[in-house]
């Protein structure tokens, strides 16, 4: 089968769905590639290269419509490319079903099946052909590029013979994969960074990647990600009251904000407020990175960059990917291509469609001239729920267990001592007195020996139980007392003895003392 | 020399003793509690040897025979690898088991002259128990120094009807002493002697080579209770006081070691391991193997590594490539820390002798409970010839026979290399699921030979 690049007609859109190198491998999956000419030109990609690596360069658009059976492509298609499609044609781009619903009935209409890469469920084994994931990172990495570039002053702070020049300070709302690019290339640069999320599970992504997180006091149970497929959720009016408040707080210092909130389905939240903005230091900047979704920032102004009363830039563009267009090609490429990859179970360059995999169901907006969307929900949880944690127990509880704890102990403790007594009777009742003054030694030394025993460090064990050998060759004593005795087997077999016990002694010592030789404190 | 005498200097010898054991609670102390034991044994066999009791001539008999005795010893010790160090102290054990019992059978060819009335059977008790005891200890030393030196299967054998058959003997050999108190004749003694060897070796041999730790640790037990129980035959208060301390510290040891494993002590005493209770967990995934080059990136690219010794790296002499990575390592500025099981190896702190002899310094030699918080921070877990000590399994699936034994949590760093032979299971036979985690790489091959790979690429 035969896959077809157009190229992109959305005014300002650099990138383009397929590169020579996706090319290659599309090519190994059985496809023959076609790209429309000049597609790649403005991700620095030339027909040239294309050739080169086997690509059939198409004259125009309506041509390379018509002799390819799958279209994979950037932006979702114009009106003029959904008339071009025909029955049966596989179309694979971004696409945002929920809200080009009509889009959505005329490519239907058409025959065509389209696999919305915007709807790849967010599952590990998804992960490879995340489009939006890959084209957040970029995101998240541009807009730092993009305050830097209107921002004044250094990022790192250093103490020059000029002078010194404090570090410069970030504040990141909503680190989902943007917001942790943009904390990533922030702190590479040397910024202090702060970020700040909904979701307090976030915490340690964002302490992992050098920023510091930024810790609301609020008591109400915070929304667990995991509900939502890992997205954030709308928070409720006292929680977002206190979080505007630490916004406010913290503006003033605040020399580049970067906002990255959004909702799944919904316009984006207003967090940065008029007000904040004037509390902003001049040339201090901000980025909307929800620009196109109305903006996090009151003053946005999606796709122009303006400057406030008070001199801080604010930025709303919504193209930062296109900004990068050979880098964001080459991911999204990538992703087209693992998307073919499923579905291409044979590698035979035929597509099979099929409606039972959770990724390619939930990534289908329409399928055989049906309408899939939306899909029914993954049957895998993106992320695994978190465990409830069972309260902490109170310092009362805890006194009152400790203090059974040590009653039964106590308990046992007396038992043990009064079976013990009565033991120590029995046997005194009946056992003559030389006897029982060498129990009471024995005893008191199992005591001692309890007693010191615990107190030696785990690591010196192997020492310990070569001392205590090399002490059990203490059995010498009577073997010498038995030596003495007239009668020739009585003299042999204490002989040996004697001898045996030696080695044990002298060996015993001599390992303990090369052992501890050892040790040595670096 | 006077009687008086005599008892001060064996008092004198029980503190030093006591100070011995004490001394080991660090390793500056313990050099000098070394030299506390030597001093208090030496004071004891001479007091002994001038004391009242030894005839003029048995001196000439004695001096030979020390001078030997030492001699070997001190051969023994200095040539023995510190690898070799398990089965040395076990063939050690079986020394003072045997001498126990010839001092055993001694006392009954001397007989009980001079004994009236209940002394006589407690004399005759004594008797007894010093022989089983001792003969316990020795062919169940003597076992153990086979299993660990390799010449024996380290496999636990077991016997149909093991309990009841250890239990016949302790019974047979009840009613046997019972006889030899009715003055039955000698080969009672004889008869339970044997018996008690039987038993000795059965009860070693039916333990597996994962329990070998607490094996050695329950015969330094028993080797005290040997000598104790001799202490009261002899009347000899040292060798009680000795043999107490002795005694006593082993059994806490293998309570230790036991608890280390979460086992109970009566469990391992008997052998083999518990019952499961239902399938163990399947593993899916499947290992992935490395090779040295990206190994050697990968530590060079580290901040923080963390290293686990088994005894598969006293098996392949690795210690001293260990302690030359780590010192390489450590010279880069990276952390380089030492996680050890108190299970790991064959013998309680095993590890930590041989780490010491190949010069690690110890500080950076931690415990498993020191350091399980700080893998989640660790860059790079080398697991080096150890398996069920690092065993998910233990944690994550209550069927597997070892569920509920602490372990080192290695799988939370961020990444794992297990050194290993082959894909073979560990000591107790379990599949470990470690090795089949995606941040688990094998790299498999001589512990020593893959380090010294590794640390030709390490400058």
């Amino acid at each position: 089968m035969r896959i077809g690049t157009p190229k992109e007609i959305f005014l300002g859109e650099n990138r383009v769905a397929m590169t020579p190198d996706s090319a290659m491998q599309l090519q190994k999956l059985g496809y023959e590639c076609l790209i429309e000419k000049g597609a790649g030109e403005h991700a620095r990609f030339s027909d040239k290269d294309y050739k080169a690596v086997g690509v059939k360069v198409v004259a125009n658009a309506s041509s390379l419509f018509k002799e390819s059976d799958i279209i994979a492509k950037v932006r979702p298609p114009e009106d003029a490319e959904v008339k071009r499609l025909k029955e049966g044609q596989t179309l694979i781009s971004f696409f945002y079903p929920a809200q080009n619903i009509e889009l959505m009935k005329a490519a239907n209409k058409k025959g065509a099946h389209v696999i919305a890469m915007d709807m790849v469920p967010r599952i590990s084994r998804a992960q490879k052909m995340d489009a939006l994931s890959s084209m957040a990172n970029i995101a998240g990495y541009r807009s730092v590029m993009e305050a830097g570039n209107n921002f004044g002053r250094f990022f790192t702070g250093q103490i020059t013979a000029a002078g010194k020049v404090p570090p410069a300070k970030v504040l990141i709302v909503g680190a989902g994969v943007a917001g942790l690019a943009a904390i990533g290339a922030a702190t590479s640069l040397g910024a202090m960074v702060y970020a700040f999320d909904v979701r307090p599970e976030v915490a340690e992504q964002i302490e992992s990647m050098g920023a510091e997180f930024v810790y609301l006091d609020f008591d109400e149970e915070q929304t667990d990600g995991a509900d939502t497929g890992g997205y954030a959720a709308p928070s409720s009016p006292e929680f977002r009251e206190k979080q505007l408040a630490k916004f406010r707080e913290l503006a003033p210092e605040m020399d580049i904000v970067i906002t990255t909130a959004l909702i799944p389905g919904r316009d984006a939240p207003k967090l940065w407020l008029e007000d904040m903005v004037n509390l902003q230091k001049p040339g201090s900047v901000v980025v909307d990175l929800a620009a196109e979704r109305g903006g996090n920032c009151d003053l946005t102004i999606m796709d122009q960059k303006i400057v406030s009363e008070n001199g801080v830039t604010i930025i709303g563009y919504t193209d930062f990917p296109s900004r990068m267009a050979a880098q964001s090609s080459t991911l999204y490429s990538t992703n087209i291509r693992h998307m073919l990859t499923d579905l291409t179970p044979n590698k035979d360059g035929k597509l099979k469609h099929d409606m039972k995999d959770d990724v390619i169901r939930g990534a289908t907006a329409t399928h055989k001239g049906k309408i899939t969307f939306p899909p029914p929900p993954p049957k895998i949880a993106a992320i695994a729920a978190k465990a409830p944690s069972a309260p902490l127990p109170t310092a009362e509880e805890i006194q009152t267990k400790e203090a059974a704890l040590m009653k039964k102990s106590g308990a046992q403790q007396t038992g043990l001592l009064v079976f013990g007594g009565l033991l120590m009777l029995l046997i005194g009742a009946y056992a003559p007195a030389s006897f029982m003054q060498h129990f009471i030694v024995f005893v008191l030394s199992c005591f001692i020996g309890f007693q010191v025993i615990w107190n030696v460090s785990h690591s010196l064990h192997t020492p310990l139980m070569a001392i205590t050998n090399a002490i059990s060759g203490i059995i010498i004593l009577g073997a010498l007392l038995q030596i003495g005795n007239n009668g020739f087997i009585i003299t042999i077999l204490a002989s040996i003895s004697v001898l045996i016990a030696m080695i044990n002694i002298v060996g015993g010592f001599m390992v303990t003392r090369r052992m501890l030789q050892m040790f040595q404190k670096s | 020399m006077s009687i008086g005498i005599v008892t001060a200097a064996y008092i004198a010898a029980s503190v030093l003793f006591i100070l011995a054991l004490g001394g080991l609670s660090n390793q500056e102390k313990a050099k000098r509690a070394v030299w506390y034991g030597i001093v208090g044994m030496g004071l004891a066999v001479l007091a002994t040897v001038f004391g009242p009791g030894i005839g003029g001539w048995s001196l000439f008999l004695l001096v030979p025979l020390l001078g030997v005795g030492a001699f070997i010893g001190m051969v023994v010790a200095k040539r023995v690898e510190m690898t070799e160090m398990p089965q040395l102290v076990a063939a050690l054990h079986s020394f003072v088991g045997l001498a126990a019992v010839f001092i055993g059978l001694n006392s009954d060819i001397i007989g009980t002259s001079g004994l009236v009335g209940a002394e006589i059977a407690i004399h005759e008790v004594e008797v007894f128990l010093g022989v089983f005891i001792g003969a316990i200890t020795f062919t169940g030393s003597i076992i153990a120094y086979g299993k660990l030196a390799g010449k024996l299967d380290g496999k636990a054998l077991i016997l149909p009807f093991r309990h009841v058959l250890n239990a016949g003997a302790i019974v047979l050999s009840i009613i046997l002493l019972l006889m030899y108190m009715n003055h039955a004749g000698s080969w009672t003694l004889y008869l339970m002697l044997l018996i008690a060897f039987a038993l000795g070796a059965h009860l070693v041999a039916a333990i597996g080579g994962a329990d070998m730790p607490v094996v050695v640790s329950m015969l330094n037990s028993y080797s005290g209770w040997a000598a104790a129980a001799t202490g009261f035959l002899l009347g000899n208060d040292l060798l009680i006081v000795t043999g107490a301390l002795v005694g006593s510290s082993g059994a806490i040891l293998s309570y230790i070691m036991c608890k280390a494993m979460n086992r109970s002590f009566i469990s391992v005493i008997l052998g083999g391991f518990g019952g499961t209770k239902g399938p163990t967990m399947e593993i899916d995934g499947e290992m992935i193997a490395t090779d040295f080059n990206s190994v050697a990136t990968q530590l060079l690219e580290a901040d923080s590594v963390v290293i686990i010794p088994g005894y598969g790296m006293a098996v392949a002499q690795a210690q001293q490539s260990v302690s030359e990575l780590t010192r390489r390592l450590r010279d880069k500025g990276k952390i380089v820390r030492f996680a050890i099981h108190p299970v790991a190896g064959r013998l309680p702190g095993h590890m930590n002798v041989l780490l010491a002899e190949a010069k690690v310094p110890y500080d950076i030699v931690l415990e498993m409970d020191e350091i399980n918080d700080d893998f989640p921070q660790t860059d790079i877990v080398i697991v080096i010839g150890s398996n069920d000590i690092v065993n998910p399994a233990a944690q994550e699936d209550p069927n597997s026979p070892i569920a509920g034994m602490p372990v080192l949590e290695c799988w939370k760093a961020k990444s794992v290399i297990v050194s290993k032979r082959g894909q073979g299971t560990g000591y107790s036979g379990i599949e470990n699921p470690l090795f089949f985690k995606e941040n688990t790489r094998m790299l498999y091959g001589d512990a020593k030979a893959s380090l010294d790979q590794i640390l030709q690429l390490i400058n």
